[in-house]
């Protein structure tokens, strides 16, 4: 029985039409919400399909105004301080894991690990108070503190079995030549890890843009919102105006999604890196 | 020591190495941070979270009662549980369903020849939804669920069914799967690609073979893709299942439980608990639910992945 013959055209056709629904399910309401971000209010609530008569370019700034701006700038340095912080931290950890030796090493990878198997959702109410004792309640500090840390046993997985696949002999060549572990560590090691370092920031990026419970319960004022808990806010704020808050979800999806098909390659292969599971 | 053996380098000086890779203060100084971190942040809080479950306080009283287990107790007598517990369940079973069988299904045909041409477009396409935020997605789905404005039941009335105009979020008997369903729209095409990173390393000269002794489509798939494909599948069921028990932003952002409590699950029930009604220590008795919960299968799941990698 060849395969060709067995598998008919109708099936292949039948395949294809899947892929095209499911293709329409996730590209329509993009398309709408893009299509409804330029609506009337009016417009909006009357004509579900329709196109807007006038592109009102104007829900954009609106939704700027309304807090859109400040939110990014908040999602942004929180980002990318504690994705810096992710990293940096992750692999000095690792890095003294993969190579140094010392009693107890397995018990503090354990330790570190661990973390995994404690979920954000756990810690919530008794983190809320040690926020508020530490006074890290309410800051943008506070908010990089939990991300980092959440983030940081898996990286510290990822890292340290990155590290310990590499040939140590370079970093060994170069101790003996008598340079400090200090250099060795930022002129070798890092460099050499820069896949898995960029793997782990993309993961870790995409854990701190969207979070959404630590930010909603830790930041109190409307100055320190991050994108998502922002945009969540809005709702109440702008349940009049429905095409200004759809602008600042569009303006959010967009910039994610063009980053996206702009690195492409590298984004793909960074994700297949970190998704080595087990 | 293996690492001695690549080294043409004097004794004394391999010695030298081993002394530096033994130094007390830059272990401590590399470590100090993320085990600080994790101790502060992560241990201690759970500690905290299982002693406060034992007391009944709230925000701002400073006095603390101890109850003993009645927090437990009351979450179990309340009612409410099982249908929470039943959402968190249902989320699981929708998720694994989709995001582990379907998706495989999905990148299985997608890795046709005849639909190679096309895989860049849908791997593309159906990936979009997971780089936005699942606020975003929630937000936006809330509005295409509104009965009145939004654009689901605009299309059901445009396909020709002008007379229902179903609740969605609204209804009790549906939210929950409006619920699931904006979880699977946003998670399937990730892990589609995934899936499809994982056949793309199975040898094609398995499949070449399988070809040439006669196996069709479905064979192969049954016979090669998804033998391969069972130690990375079950583990990602494990993940998406202690997922599902931790599952909040989801709900809260597009139902918030609601209606009534008929979207309810684990986190949201303990965020009510804690912050809607300001007890903290029935909230902290649902973390430690959550926290007992999700710990099992995550030992269930480092057995079956250890087991995986001999």
């Amino acid at each position: 029985m060849r395969s060709g013959k067995w598998y008919g055209s109708l099936e292949k056709v039948l395949c294809f039409l899947v892929f095209c629904v499911l293709a329409l399910v996730i590209i329509v309401p993009l398309v709408w919400m893009m299509v409804s971000s330029l609506k009337t209010n009016r417009e909006f609530l009357t004509d579900v399909w329709g196109l807007p008569e006038v592109m009102h370019w104007e829900n954009y700034v609106q939704a700027f105004h309304q807090g859109v701006g400040n939110y990014f700038f908040n999602s942004i340095i929180v980002t990318v301080i504690a994705v810096f912080l992710i990293v940096v931290i992750g692999a000095m950890a690792s890095y003294v894991l993969s190579r140094f030796e010392f009693r107890g090493k397995m018990l503090l990878f354990l330790f570190l690990i661990g973390g995994m198997m404690i979920s954000p959702e756990v810690n919530l109410v008794s983190l809320f108070n040690l926020m508020k004792a530490l006074h890290l309640y309410n800051t943008r500090t506070g908010l990089i503190v939990v991300y980092c840390v959440f983030e940081l046993s898996f990286t510290i997985l990822l890292m340290r079995s990155y590290m310990l696949s590499l040939s140590k002999e370079v970093e060994e060549s170069a101790l003996i030549d008598g340079c400090s572990i200090f250099q060795v560590f930022l002129c070798i090691v890092l460099p050499v890890c820069k896949p898995v370092l960029a793997s782990a920031a993309l993961l870790s990026t995409m854990f701190c843009w969207n979070e959404y419970m630590f930010a909603a319960i830790f930041i109190e004022s409307n100055k320190l919102r991050t994108l998502p808990v922002g945009l969540a806010s809005l709702q109440k704020a702008l349940s009049t105006n429905y095409p200004v808050l759809i602008a600042g979800l569009t303006v959010s999806a967009l910039v994610v999604i063009l980053m996206f098909l702009i690195f492409q390659k590298q984004f793909i292969r960074g994700l297949a890196q970190g998704s080595v599971k087990g | 020591m293996d690492r001695r053996k690549g080294l043409p380098s004097p004794a004394d000086k391999v010695v030298t190495t081993m002394n530096i890779y033994k130094k007390k203060r830059i272990i401590i100084l590399f470590l100090l941070p993320a085990v600080l971190g994790m101790a502060v942040f992560v241990y201690y809080p759970l500690i905290q979270s299982l002693w406060n479950s034992l007391f009944e306080w709230n925000l701002f009283s400073s006095d603390k009662s101890w109850v003993g287990l009645e927090n437990y107790r009351s979450i179990f007598t309340d009612g409410n549980i099982w249908i929470t517990l039943r959402n968190n369940v249902l989320y699981a079973v929708i998720s694994v369903i989709c995001q582990v069988l379907i998706a495989m299904v999905l990148a299985a045909c997608l890795e046709e020849v005849f639909m190679r041409k096309f895989q860049p477009f849908f791997r593309t396409i159906l990936f979009l939804p997971s780089l936005i935020s699942m606020t975003v997605v929630a937000i936006l789905w809330k509005a295409i669920f509104n009965p009145n404005t939004g654009l689901l039941n605009a299309f059901i009335h445009a396909i020709g069914f002008t007379d229902i105009t179903p609740q969605w979020i609204g209804d009790a008997n549906i939210a929950i799967f409006c619920c699931i369903f904006i979880s699977q729209w946003q998670g399937m095409g990730y892990c589609m690609l995934l899936d499809l990173i994982g056949i793309q390393k199975i040898p094609a000269e398995l499949y070449e073979a399988a070809r040439i002794d006669g196996a069709g489509t479905v064979k192969r798939f049954f016979y090669i893709t998804l033998p391969m494909g069972k130690e990375s599948m079950l583990v990602t069921s494990l993940i998406i299942v202690i997922g599902s028990f931790k599952l909040f932003t989801e709900i809260q952002v597009l139902t918030g439980g609601g209606p009534g409590r008929a979207t309810e699950v684990l986190a949201t029930a303990m965020y009510r608990a804690a912050f809607t009604n300001d007890k903290m220590g029935l909230g902290s008795a649902y973390a430690i639910l959550i926290f007992v919960i999700t710990m099992i299968l995550s030992l269930i799941q480092l057995k079956v992945s250890r087991s995986g990698q001999e």
